[in-house]
């Protein structure tokens, strides 16, 4: 039975971002061309909404192209590691009040922990396309997603401090609004943390489009190009709906079905800032990526731990 | 010291800017030696100028630079008009300073907006497109092509200009400053862009002059010297205009006083759209096959990147003896592995990106 449900919701969650990964692409070639100064799609269905449609079937249908030198079993199935982690860890998030697909003690642990599995495949796939610049960008990829792990899970233990759990439910449920000034820190860095998990401007380095052409997916096409793709598009929908749900209370301040469509909406305003932060900034470099991370980033994060835990005896 | 990694930037690269290849050799990412393998574009342009007539040559040199073509067209003619002792009428010197400047604006855009490429500012690149964008429109307006004019000719220019034409260049040049500033708040006000530029790839002033850089790139490390102002040639004398000058010779520098050269363009322009009087556009009485008498011709211009020089020999017959190109874009490149060393392979493409190489005049 556990079995059966474990398999619905991985079907559920890969059909989630699946299909998020579509309106997500849409939206950020939107978003992307009003900051440009654009239009961005427009031709095919109202508001080029189905342009997303059209370029699924190029995917499916492009040359899967496996490098000769490659070490192919590894450079065929890395990807399907690298997109995994990210749907498993959406099964812990609270949709809404008093309601997560699963609902475990330990969930915020969990939704901060697997995702790190995709280091590892993204390190196997940069090493199997036996490629330099491949290589180059799976060890930017891993010095960085490891690094950014400590600001990020640090900036969430603030909430699990003053909810007083790990359960996503029972914070969700402790959650008041008043928690938003006072972990304001924790979720700037939450989000600056966020998006050098998923690889994204400005924090794109291992992918660096003028550097490294693709990093660690440049030997890559078709269906698997895509699926690295959906799997940074799953971490943007995963982060945003995780960061909706703890550090704005979730469906706050409605409940039930309307509580769902409140939580939508800001997920879909924290993916939009995450564009805008990409659209509009430079790329770091590989050292300043790191001291941000280690000099400002870790520290502040400790700091914010430590006005929670001083506030927190007087609640 | 870990193991030394060789890796191929290029030919076909997004941070070449062009077909160049470069052979780095990084010391984990810090970049132990940048070798440019350039040729990857020659075509023999000087060499098929050879067998062709003066006229022939001119669609030749818009392939130099084709970033600049105007410049191209305008430095080999001055070159045949010196050959020949051809005089310009001055409506013709006018409008050639007028494109020229406007060419300037939309090289500029293409070198800034790249920077902002190479540093990951892809709404900048934009941004700066959008400008160049204009200019183009301009040019297609004028001589009907976007990129190679073929405009500029021996004894003046192909055709006067089209009606409106200077109205429209005039909004563009009202506009264009604010734009600038805009881009410079979006691109160079943004910390991480200021990170990532300054103090990389530092070029000392005498380094510049001994490798023979011109143009942005010497200027940017304070190198004052501008062939407009310092060697002036056509109508320049008459502009009042401000040369602006880098102080740290960084990528910084380098990029942003591209941005105040597109200002100062438009100083010019407007100085010569107040001044343009109208008059003949070609020299009168010019024979429909040169020939000039045996002998030699050097003349030069200031083009985006720089000191672009023209070196004809005539025999006397109604072709070029030999054609030589001074490329500006050619000596800055070389400086190239002197700055990359030390550096991580992320600076080297800004690097790159900095020097504005266009690798049809390189190459040749």
């Amino acid at each position: 039975m556990t079995l059966l449900w474990g398999f619905l919701w991985g079907v559920a969650a890969v059909a989630t971002i699946a299909s998020g990964a579509i309106l997500g692409v849409w939206w950020e070639r939107k978003v992307a061309a009003r900051i440009q100064m654009r239009f961005g799609p427009q031709q095919i269905g109202p508001f080029g909404s189905l342009q997303m449609i059209a370029d699924v079937p190029k995917l499916l249908f492009k040359e899967d192209i496996v490098p000769e030198l490659a070490d192919k079993a590894i450079f065929k199935y890395a990807p399907l590691f690298v997109f995994g982690p990210v749907a498993v860890s959406m099964v812990v998030i609270p949709f809404t009040a008093g309601w997560a697909p699963l609902d475990t003690s330990v969930g915020i642990l969990f939704f901060l922990a697997v995702p790190s599995i995709e280091v590892i495949a993204i390190l196997l796939s940069a090493w199997a396309s036996h490629n330099t610049l491949s290589t180059l960008g799976g060890l930017r990829a891993t010095a960085q997603m490891i690094s950014y792990e400590i600001p990020r899970s640090l900036a969430v233990l603030s909430i699990v401090l003053l909810a007083g759990s790990l359960r996503p439910l029972d914070v969700v449920e402790a959650w008041r609004w008043w928690w938003m000034p006072l972990t304001f820190i924790a979720f700037v860095i939450y989000f600056i943390a966020s998006i050098a998990e998923m690889n994204r401007g400005p924090f794109d380095i291992p992918e660096a489009e003028s550097e490294l052409v693709a990093g660690y997916f440049a030997d890559y096409s078709g269906m698997r190009w895509a699926s690295f793709m959906m799997a940074e598009y799953g971490s943007m929908i995963a982060a945003s709906l995780f960061g909706a749900a703890v550090f704005f209370g979730g469906g706050w301040p409605f409940g039930g079905a309307l509580g769902v469509v409140v939580l939508i909406v800001k997920t879909i305003l924290i993916m939009t800032a995450i564009m805008w932060v990409k659209w509009t900034f430079p790329r770091l470099r590989q050292d300043q990526l790191m001291s941000l991370c280690w000099k400002v980033l870790t520290p502040l994060a400790i700091v914010q731990l430590v006005i929670v835990g001083v506030v927190l005896p007087w609640l | 010291m870990t193991e030394e990694t060789i890796v191929n930037i290029g030919p076909s690269h997004p941070s070449t800017h062009g077909v160049c290849r470069i052979v780095v050799t990084l010391d984990g990412e810090v970049v132990v030696k940048a070798e440019p393998i350039i040729g990857h574009l020659h075509r023999g342009i000087e060499k098929m100028a050879e067998n062709r007539t003066y006229l022939q040559v001119v669609p030749l040199t818009d392939r130099l630079d084709y970033v600049g073509s105007m410049y191209a067209n305008w430095a080999y003619c001055r070159a045949v008009e010196r050959l020949a002792g051809i005089r310009v009428p001055e409506r013709a010197e006018y409008i050639r300073v007028i494109v020229c400047e406007l060419q300037r604006i939309a090289s500029h855009m293409m070198g800034i907006g790249s920077t902002g490429a190479d540093t990951g500012a892809f709404t900048a690149f934009m941004y700066a497109f959008a400008q160049r964008d204009h200019v183009v429109e301009l040019f297609e307006a004028l001589c009907g092509s976007r990129l190679t004019y073929n405009y500029v000719r021996p004894g003046g220019v192909s055709m006067d200009l089209p009606d409106g034409w200077v109205e429209q260049v005039r909004s563009f040049v009202a506009q264009h400053p604010a734009a600038m500033m805009e881009l410079d708040t979006l691109l160079f006000g943004n910390v991480i862009a200021r990170a990532r530029l300054k103090g990389v790839g530092v070029l000392p002033a005498d380094t510049a002059v001994a490798w023979g850089t011109s143009g942005p790139t010497a200027r940017g490390s304070g190198v004052n010297w501008d062939l407009r102002r310092d060697d002036p040639y056509s109508v320049y004398p008459r502009f009042d205009f401000e040369v602006p000058l880098g102080e740290n010779g960084d990528c910084y520098d380098r990029a942003r006083i591209r941005l105040w050269e597109c200002v100062e363009s438009c100083k010019i322009i407007d100085q010569a759209l107040d001044q343009l009087e109208p008059g003949p556009v070609k020299a009168e009485g010019l024979p429909r096959l040169l020939a000039p008498r045996p002998g030699d011709a050097y003349d030069h211009i200031e083009s985006a990147r720089g000191s672009l020089g023209v070196y004809l020999v005539s025999d006397g017959s109604p072709r070029p003896y030999r054609m030589k190109v001074r490329s500006p874009a050619f000596c800055n490149l070389s400086v190239l592995p002197l700055l990359a060393e030390g550096h991580t392979l992320s600076d080297l493409v800004v690097i790159i990106g900095s020097l504005d190489p266009v690798f049809g005049e390189v190459d040749r």
